[in-house]
């Protein structure tokens, strides 16, 4: 009974992880700018690894009896890094002056951030 | 343009500490199962590139004042010592002792003289990466 629990959550955990890791193969290929794109390899990306970690993690743990804590050290460090990395790739891409796309009505960092903001306060 | 970068300074204080762990773990681990001296001082040499990349070249000479070049002399004559050892003992070169000790905390410990060659290993890849690193970056 306890067995077939387990089964079912480890299924359901790497299936996640699968469709998410799908889902953010999908998003590379469809949207339209380097934003939306990096928006979509951070987050989902981080989700779906993280689920497949999880799974993993708990297949070993209860059907191998062998905990691996280097399993959790990596579900902890991939949630630090990844959205960080995310989040560098799109600052230096709007540093470096890459476009937004057609669809965008809204830029708050215009002025601020990109090339053609003042360097004013440039020492 | 100084961009301000207080995202991945905060993200690395906290992930240099896990890596650092991470090697400690992989270098230790090594003698049973994957991993070893050099797989660690390469971990060890990534932690202190990301601190470089966080911050800059003269603040992680700062925190870390290591003279690479030395690290990397000391650990040639470590792993040369270890298996120069063995002709003390009137075996052959590189021949290998271990033995079972009662340590205070851990109890009883297997203790291999690998490990010290290892540990040579280890200094020799974390100075031979931080000196090539080093020495690239302060190229103007």
């Amino acid at each position: 009974m306890v067995t077939t629990v387990i089964n079912v959550f480890i299924i359901l955990l790497i299936g996640t992880g699968v469709l998410f890791s799908a889902v953010t193969a999908l998003g590379l290929v469809r949207l339209p700018d380097v934003y939306t794109r990096t928006h979509a390899a951070s987050k989902s990306a981080t989700l779906g690894v993280l689920c497949v970690l999880a799974g993993v993690f708990l297949h070993f743990w209860f059907k191998e009896d062998h905990f691996n804590p280097q399993l959790i050290i990596a579900i902890a460090f991939l949630f630090i890094t990844s959205p960080v990395s995310g989040h560098l790739i799109g600052r230096a891409s709007y540093v470096a002056g890459i476009k937004l796309a057609e669809e965008t009505v809204r830029d708050d960092l215009k002025g601020v951030l990109g090339p053609e903001a003042k360097t004013d306060e440039k020492k | 343009m100084r961009t301000n970068d207080v995202m991945l300074q905060t993200a690395t204080k906290v992930v240099t500490f896990i890596i650092l762990m991470f090697a400690v773990h992989i270098f230790f681990a090594g003698h049973y199962t994957p991993g070893g001296g050099f797989v660690g001082g390469l971990l060890t040499a990534s932690a202190i590139v990301l601190l470089m990349l966080a911050f800059d070249i003269e603040t992680v000479k700062k925190i870390i004042p290591f003279n690479y070049v030395m690290m990397t002399a000391i650990g040639l004559l470590l792993a040369l010592a270890t298996a120069g050892a063995s002709i003390f003992f009137n075996v052959p070169f590189f021949t290998h002792a271990y033995d079972y000790f009662y340590l205070p905390l851990f109890g009883k410990t297997s203790l291999h003289s690998a490990a010290l060659f290892d540990l040579g290993v280890y200094l020799v890849v974390v100075g031979v990466t931080m000196t090539i690193i080093q020495t690239i970056g302060e190229d103007e």
